[in-house]
């Protein structure tokens, strides 16, 4: 992308972006699983930032509402549940062989998504630039979503519905345990 | 796509719309005969009393294997404590009804649409097409029936052969706890053989071919329980293969060359085929490999004469009225291709002859009244196949037809008597051998109609006139002479021997087989029929004629021998003695065969008169000289029974043993084959090679995988994520690095 | 930004990955993967900026499916922990065979 895009973007865009990526380092070198999740959330904040900068404000909005809002606190509810906020009770991360050869595979991994990234797209699947920004301006930040989501991807999501009330089903079930046997 | 042609010309054959629409039914009658008899066979198979596999100890060997089923029900009981009532199958009364009556019917049936034939003067063939049987590319093969002329005279002594035999079973099967069984095998065969003779292509002929052999094999065994009997059809069944081997062969040969495979087509074709040329002649003696298989000839006889160890009507109608005379009806129906090849119609010409002295000789010096009768069979056959191998094919099919009458009547005959010795000894628990000629002897007191019978057909056999055999075989032997003296043959080499010359050896063969027949005929009856009884003094009491049943289709075929030969009968004879029409067959079977004859017969001269009255006179010199040699050389009077009898020497010896062909074809095939089959395919190729290599190898190999993969399920899913990445990276790799 | 946003996004997946792999304890495993499931909505987000709304339709599709995700897992983690005392995946080996 050669579009010029102002210092003040640009800086705001990379402060971010370290912001995510050291949180999830943080994250990901934590013991104690209530400080990972919380490093997370750290993680999911930047990225709604960068949603935003990304023109995507509903996604930013949801970003926030559902990942770090509802999800991580379904975590933190769990860990706190089953009282695991101590974290010498696990012998958590593996050993250091594990770790340099996670590390090796890390990179790895990294270099080949990377290698990829930079290839180039099929002509067929590039549409119009900034394609997304004149949609937004015409239809504003939740039309853009509504539209092809109860158009074209309306059998899709109201699969998704039908999902998510079998995970409900599934975890009432689920976490219903012992008292259910006994009865 | 000539077939189809031939089809467009059907719809305005003079046939159509007549009677002759119905052809289809004529197999399907048996067919359904079969189907009935076989249901019934199977409900007494768990209710009746009758058990197949209930132990028969029958107290004799291959020899009387062929027990007439009232005592073989018996025995079982008599070997116990006591006489048990005769085990007569629960639907014994209903199978004797359905048997015969499809036979009967199918053969009314083939009588009016012969009489729809003789009206209507076809020149073509009437082809009935039903599906499409085998649509692969090129080959375009149809479930269709052909009826003409020659398929016609088939069809007909079939069904009315057939018939008759079908009835005499009545009386001499009706005792045995197989019954409906023994009808059902007989039906299917029927079924069968009008297939094969009506089949308007190579393939379905085939099939009707197949299956003859498959009700044969089924019929030898059919008591199966006796190992010898059993073994006799497996015999009959393998060295059939052989023979198979050759036919289809010669069917892709034909496809591959022609690219067709019905009659009318390659008929049409064949004249494309360079005359003589190695082809044609390729396809002939392959051919001819499955003929000398079904036909029993040289090399490959050696599986009838134990064919006899089925039941005797069984004996009449597949292994000699019918069945076997099947590679003689090939060669007529491939008529057009052997009369392109000289060297292969002079091989079966040579082949017939050899088989028809052969056989003669080892039939001099039989015992056994079946086998007698069986190398006359073998014998008999030879000289159909020099009649169709010198081209005369009329007079081979001619041959074949008085054969069917006078050896179907002799072998029903023979039933009649072994019938009657084995009541005999069954009432005096004697334990002789029924099919001795030995224990017999003096039996026309007993016997009086089969007695007569029995000469008629022995008169015909020999060659007697005014009997059927004499006219058939005096017309191959007549055309064998006027071949050498000039034709297609004639003018041929076969290795490297001029045509001319073979033809007079052939001749020479055929006339003293004749001799030797009138010899070995006469002898059968003498010791069967004349001279004292030597049977023994109390069964001799026991001694009868067989029911009106039996006597009944005997008589039938007796008038059958004495007249069968007017159907075709020389027209020097017509001269002297004004019998009606001469020659009829020739006429009949003229549009068939006629142009295959004439182009063998070519550059050849019709025998002036004076020659073919010799020719006549030599034939009847020699029967005659036969039957006097024989009444003047044996004495049954000096014949001691079986068990008394001294060991033969010499020659005798070699001839009983039947020149040891059997013994010599275990030295050289059977045995080697064993040897070969348990140390390399059995002990090298199946233990080691299939079981330890393929099979346990396989196994191992396996379970090595297995072993490695239960050892990478460790549960932990942790270690599951590590393989998952891994492979993740391996097939980003991939990618990246192409 | 296209390229930045897909580079923030390849190292939070490679970070989640080796998450996944060097950690014991179901519930932290059970957040690197929530975090590769942001990582791929933030290359949505990217392309969608630059070619068209569907890659957000997918983020929508994407958030739900890890909600049910979520709500499912930790129920399962909460019924192992009942019966066995521990969220460590070394001490748990049900799909052993």
């Amino acid at each position: 992308m050669d579009q010029h895009y102002p210092l003040f973007y640009v800086f705001h865009f990379y402060l971010f972006g370290v912001i995510a990526i050291a949180s999830a380092l943080a994250f990901v070198t934590r013991k104690s699983p209530v400080a990972a999740a919380l490093w997370l959330v750290n993680t999911m904040f930047a990225l709604a930032a960068l949603y935003v900068m990304l023109d995507a404000d509903f996604i930013a909005a949801m970003q926030v509402l559902v990942y770090a809002g509802a999800i991580m606190v379904v975590f933190l509810f769990v860990v706190m549940l089953l009282n695991l906020g101590h974290p010498s009770e696990i012998p958590d991360a593996r050993g250091k062989w594990w770790k340099i050869a996670a590390a090796l595979v890390g990179l790895a991994l990294l270099s080949m998504v990377m290698t990829i990234s930079r290839t180039r797209l099929p002509e067929s699947l590039v549409m119009p630039r900034d394609f997304s920004v004149t949609q937004a301006a015409k239809y504003n930040a939740v039309g853009t979503i509504a539209r092809p989501l109860f158009n074209e991807y309306l059998l899709a999501f109201e699969l998704t519905s039908v999902l998510l009330l079998v995970a409900i089903a599934g975890a009432v079930v689920l976490g219903r345990g012992r008292e259910s046997n006994a009865r | 796509m000539l077939l189809q042609q031939v089809a467009a010309q059907a719809a305005s054959h003079p046939l159509s719309g007549t009677v002759a629409e119905w052809l289809w039914l004529l197999p399907v009658l048996p067919l359904a005969g079969f189907v009935a008899n076989g249901l019934l066979s199977l409900n007494s198979a768990r209710l009746g009393p009758s058990d197949p596999n209930a132990p028969h100890h029958h107290p004799h060997s291959l020899a009387a294997a062929d027990a007439p089923a009232i005592s073989h029900a018996e025995q079982a009981g008599a070997v116990g404590d006591d006489h048990h009532a005769v085990k007569r199958h629960r639907w014994a009364g209903l199978t004797s009804i359905i048997g015969p009556g499809v036979l009967v019917a199918s053969f009314l049936l083939a009588l009016s649409i012969f009489f729809a034939m003789k009206g209507a003067h076809m020149e073509t063939p009437f082809i009935q097409r039903y599906f499409s049987w085998m649509p692969a590319g090129d080959l375009q093969i149809d479930a269709a029936f052909q009826l003409d002329q020659l398929s016609m005279v088939m069809v007909l002594v079939i069904t009315g052969v057939g018939a008759l035999i079908h009835i005499f079973s009545i009386g001499y099967m009706r005792d045995d706890p197989g019954y409906p069984r023994y009808f059902a095998y007989l039906n299917l065969f029927v079924f069968f053989m009008l297939v094969l003779v009506l089949g308007a292509n190579y393939p379905v002929l085939f099939v009707g071919w197949e299956g003859v052999g498959l009700c044969s094999y089924l019929l030898i065994g059919y008591w199966f329980s006796e190992k010898a009997n059993a073994d006799a059809g497996k015999k009959a069944f393998i060295v059939n293969r052989i023979g198979d081997f050759g036919f289809l062969v010669a069917m892709f040969l034909l496809f591959a060359n022609l690219g067709v495979l019905d009659f009318a087509g390659v008929n049409a074709k064949a004249t494309e085929l360079q005359a003589g040329g190695a082809l044609v002649t390729a396809i002939c003696l392959f051919m001819f490999l499955g003929c000398a298989g079904k036909s029993a000839q040289i090399p490959l006889y050696v599986w009838l004469p134990d064919a006899m160890a089925g039941p005797t009507p069984v004996s009449a109608l597949i292994h000699a009225a019918t069945m076997v005379t099947a590679g003689v009806y090939l060669i007529a129906r491939s008529a057009v291709l052997f009369s392109l090849s000289p060297v292969a119609s002079l091989t079966v010409a040579i082949v017939g002859a050899v088989t028809a002295i052969f056989a003669a000789t080892i039939g001099l010096k039989q015992w056994d009244i079946k086998k007698v009768l069986a190398y006359s069979t073998v014998s008999q056959l030879g000289y159909m196949f020099i009649g169709v191998g010198v081209g005369a094919y009329v007079s081979g099919v001619f041959h074949l037809v008085t054969h069917a009458f006078f050896k179907a009547l002799l072998f029903l005959g023979a039933g009649s008597v072994i019938h009657a010795m084995h009541v005999a000894y069954h009432r005096t628990h004697s334990h002789d051998d029924a099919q001795d000629m030995r224990n017999m002897g003096g039996l026309r007191r007993f016997m009086p109609v089969t007695w007569v019978l029995m000469w008629i057909a022995t008169l015909a056999i020999s060659g007697i006139p005014p009997f059927a055999g004499f006219f058939s075989k005096d017309e191959i032997l007549g055309a064998t002479f006027s071949r050498a003296q000039g034709s297609t043959l004639a003018s041929a080499t076969w290795l490297g021997i001029p045509g001319s010359s073979l033809l007079y050896a052939i001749y020479a063969l055929g006339l003293i087989s004749a001799l030797l027949t009138a010899i070995y005929m006469t002898r059968l009856m003498l010791y069967t029929f004349h001279g004292p009884n030597r049977t023994g003094a109390t069964e001799e009491g026991y001694l009868h004629e067989a029911p009106w049943v039996m006597t009944g289709p005997l008589v039938v075929l007796g008038v059958l021998s004495l007249i069968g030969g007017w159907l075709n009968i020389p027209k020097i004879a017509n001269d002297l003695l004004g019998l009606g029409p001469s020659e009829s067959l020739h006429h009949w079977l003229e549009p068939v065969v006629g142009g295959a004859t004439a182009r063998i017969a070519a550059g050849g001269h019709h025998p002036t008169v004076t020659l073919e009255e010799i020719l006549i006179g030599a034939a009847i010199v020699i029967a005659i000289a036969g039957i006097a040699i024989a009444f003047a050389r044996l004495k049954p009077a000096r014949l001691v029974p079986k068990r008394e009898a001294r060991q033969e020497e010499g020659f005798e010896r070699v001839l009983l043993n039947k020149y040891f062909v059997d013994e010599g074809y275990d030295r050289a095939i059977v045995n080697p084959t064993y040897a070969i089959s348990r140390t390399v395919l059995w002990k090298g190729v199946d233990n080691g090679l299939i079981d330890g290599f393929l099979v346990n190898g396989s196994a191992a190999v396996a379970r090595g995988f297995g072993w490695v993969g239960s050892r990478l399920q460790t549960g932990s899913t942790g270690i599951y994520a590590w393989a998952v990445v891994v492979g993740v990276i391996a097939v980003l790799g991939a990618f990246t690095l192409r | 930004m296209l390229a930045e946003s897909l580079a923030i996004s390849a190292v939070l997946f490679t970070i989640g990955v080796v998450g996944v792999l060097v950690h014991r304890n179901a519930i932290i495993i059970f957040m690197c993967v929530e975090l590769m499931l942001t990582a791929v909505n933030l290359t949505f987000v990217a392309f969608s900026r630059f070619y068209g709304a569907t890659g957000q339709v997918f983020v929508v599709f994407v958030m739900t499916v890890s909600a049910a995700e979520a709500a499912v897992g930790l129920a399962i983690i909460i019924a192992i922990f009942r019966h066995r005392q521990t969220v460590n995946l070394s001490d748990i080996n049900l799909l052993k065979g």
